[in-house]
């Protein structure tokens, strides 16, 4: 009895030491939490996005932290399901307390974890890019990438410039491609422009020469546009080509990798879609504050992971960057000061545009994020206006 | 009273493990889990009639799931029907789809049954991720809180106890069926189904009722777990979910009411375990797999109890 009265004491003694130092200590380290598509059919986007936090977060703690503070990642894969995402969310807020989470590569792991954190009043920056995340705006829910409504809305603004008012459409039957196809009839009209053929095809489709047809036939057409991503974008390329199609082909932001390139070979070359300006930083002008930081970026990227440099990675570093600016500015690690701070991030230059985020705006990005470019010679070079 | 028999002492035991677990509970995460565990428990009671008792299997039960939820989801969202009734009328609509395709799917025997029910999981996630009107696609959709009667079931602790009696009123309901003479018809089915219709056991429409049960419970899961999470995604629904829901009965044991919630909770906690060591998650559970399948190939429970039967026995 006599044993078990001094191990309680013992235990009551520890229990306080650890009370003490519970509390808000400055040396307590910054808890960030993330739940990544690292595997699974959206480890495209995941992956990349799990190794950027990695790599900036152990370069922060080497170089002392934030505010003194070391910053501790917890990261969690959800493998592209919603489920599993709001599972490993409510996990980062009850069981790892983080001050703040990052994550949901895809818009449906986003919006499947978002109940739960609006409810337990997390600020949560998101990695996807639906509008949906943040409109209508959510008091904690941020987002770095940018929407579909926007790539539709720069390349309708090119063509609009090229005096272009007949186009045709063809879209993947699929999230993304779905997607950016009711966004762009949404918006379409805003420039003037009639969609004369609108086409879809699957995802898996090994051949769209059908759709394409159907199109070239429209009466009218004046350039044809293609939202999708993966290999079915570098098809309709290759078969464009083939029916020696005229018109100019404009491809969505989706297909802004080296990969697209490759896939569609010789065909890709005159293709224009717009882009962050991370796949072009030699190219921006020296006076564009983009610069710099895509450039160092990219440069500290491929170091590290012998790889070319994603846009998905870069919502990550935007990601991380807004929050540990805004736990600077707020000065601690309190949700509501630090939700409030991300708010109020203004004139933050990342890897995907300048962003300015207001009470209406979780996302901040203009259309001046993106840069229309075109493909020469199996690289991607800036469209002069 | 033999206090033993799996209908008494099983189901006591089950609801003394619900009622102590919450004192490990340190926060509402354990909660979450513990509720998605009990869940799964229920569907995969309902599925092991069909797989353990009736001897068929079905590759298409996520397909049923994620039915019952997006029929709640769609019905109260959209057309403001009362939680209640939108989760009996999705179970009523399952049931009859699984009538209605049960009875030439049925006549199907081994490999191409499990076809036949993986083709009807694989339609079903593709209305539900292309349909995007309705469904919102594979973007998912949300829906609002289960409240009947002007009470709601809110937060994760209320859920834990609804998730509680839900899981014993099913074990025990299973447990009745199985020991009914619908239960004996069916295991005669499994035995040898020339031989169960030779003694006069409708054996088709047995095969169909069992199946029309296990996907009607299915529902009902589907119905409750669209409400606790607030959203729902297709992959709910896909055949990754149904092969996982197969995985947790034959883990836990067929034939066996409580092996279905043992494989359920363990297959459910695993990979929550596991998250900390991620790269190694498949490989270990993929092991656990392949040992219990090598070494235990009736599944935990059954393996368990007969190895302690044959201890006592020696002794």
């Amino acid at each position: 009895m006599q044993k078990l009265f001094k191990w309680g004491a013992t235990a009551v003694v520890a229990a306080g030491f650890c009370a003490v130092a519970g509390t808000a200590n400055a040396a307590d380290p910054i808890k960030i939490g993330a739940f990544l598509s690292a595997t699974g059919p959206a480890s495209f986007l995941g992956e990349p996005e799990k190794k950027t936090l990695e790599m900036y977060v152990h370069k922060l703690n080497k170089d002392g932290g934030v505010q003194g503070r070391k910053i501790e990642l917890v990261v969690y894969d959800d493998g592209g399901a919603g489920d599993k995402a709001s599972t490993f969310a409510k996990r980062l807020i009850e069981s790892d307390k983080v001050d703040l989470i990052i994550g949901g590569s895809t818009t449906a792991t986003t919006m499947a974890a978002v109940p739960l954190i609006e409810r337990a009043g997390v600020p949560f920056i998101s990695l996807a890019g639906a509008v949906v995340i943040v409109e209508p705006v959510k008091k904690w829910v941020f987002k770095t990438p940018h929407t579909d409504r926007m790539a539709a809305e720069k390349v309708f603004a090119d063509m609009q410039k090229r005096g272009i008012t007949k186009i045709g459409m063809i879209s993947e039957d699929a999230g993304f491609g779905k997607s950016g196809r009711d966004q762009s009839l949404l918006v379409v009209k805003n420039y003037g422009i009639e969609i004369v053929a609108d086409e879809v095809y699957s995802p898996k489709d090994p051949d769209v020469t059908a759709q394409l047809t159907k199109i070239k036939n429209a009466p009218g057409v004046q350039a044809v546009f293609n939202f999708g991503f993966g290999q079915g974008p570098a098809i309709v390329t290759k078969n464009f080509k083939q029916l020696g199609i005229a018109v100019p082909l404009y491809q969505s932001h989706g297909v802004a990798s080296k990969d697209f390139i490759k896939l569609a070979g010789p065909a890709a070359e005159g293709v224009r879609l717009p882009a962050a300006g991370l796949v072009v930083p030699g190219q921006l002008a020296a006076t564009d504050p983009q610069k710099p930081v895509v450039t160092a970026f990219k440069k500290e990227y491929e170091e590290a992971f012998k790889s070319d440099v994603s846009t998905f990675a870069g919502h990550a570093y935007d990601g991380l960057q807004i929050a540990l600016a805004a736990i600077l500015r707020a000065g601690s690690t309190d949700k509501a000061k630090v939700r409030d701070e991300i708010e109020k991030t203004s004139g933050y230059v990342g890897t995907g545009g300048l962003v300015s985020m207001s009470p209406t705006d979780h996302m901040g990005l203009s259309l001046s994020a993106f840069h229309m470019v075109e493909i020469k010679n199996g690289d991607w070079m800036l469209m002069k206006d | 009273m033999n206090m033993m028999t799996p209908r008494t002492g099983g189901l006591a035991l089950l609801a003394v493990i619900i009622t102590v677990a919450p004192i490990g509970f340190t926060n509402t995460y354990f909660y979450d889990v513990a509720v998605n565990a009990m869940f799964n428990a229920i569907l995969c009671i309902g599925l092991n009639l069909l797989i353990g008792y009736a001897g068929q299997i079905s590759l298409g039960h996520a397909g049923f799931l994620a039915l019952g939820a997006y029929g709640s989801a769609i019905m109260t969202t959209a057309y403001g029907v009362p939680p209640i009734a939108a989760m009996l009328i999705s179970a009523t609509v399952v049931g009859l789809i699984a009538f209605v395709v049960g009875r030439p799917i049925l006549k199907l025997k081994g490999h191409y049954l499990a076809m036949a029910t993986l083709g009807i999981g694989i339609i079903i996630h593709i209305v539900l991720k292309t349909e995007s009107k309705i469904t919102g696609g594979p973007d998912g959709m949300s829906l609002d809180n289960f409240s009947m009667l002007g009470f709601t079931i809110m937060g994760d602790k209320m859920w834990y106890w609804v998730a509680g009696v839900l899981l014993i009123l099913s074990a025990w309901l299973a447990l009745n069926l199985i020991d009914s003479p619908v239960g004996r018809a069916l295991r005669a089915v499994h035995g040898s189904e020339v031989g169960a219709e030779v003694v006069g056991v409708d054996t088709s429409s047995y095969k169909v009722l069992v199946f029309v049960v296990s996907a009607v419970f299915a529902s009902l899961v589907g119905s409750l777990f669209a409400h606790k999470n607030g959203f729902i995604t297709p992959d709910i629904g896909s055949f990754f979910g149904s092969v996982h829901l197969v995985t947790m009965v034959v883990l836990g044991g067929m034939a066996s009411v409580f092996g279905s919630v043992i494989g359920a909770v363990i297959l459910t906690l695993l990979p929550q375990v596991l998250a900390a060591v991620e790269q190694y998650e498949a490989m270990i559970l993929g092991g656990i797999m392949m040992g219990t399948m090598i070494f235990m190939p009736k599944g935990l429970l059954p393996s368990i109890l007969a190895s302690l039967k044959r201890r006592e026995a020696g002794r």
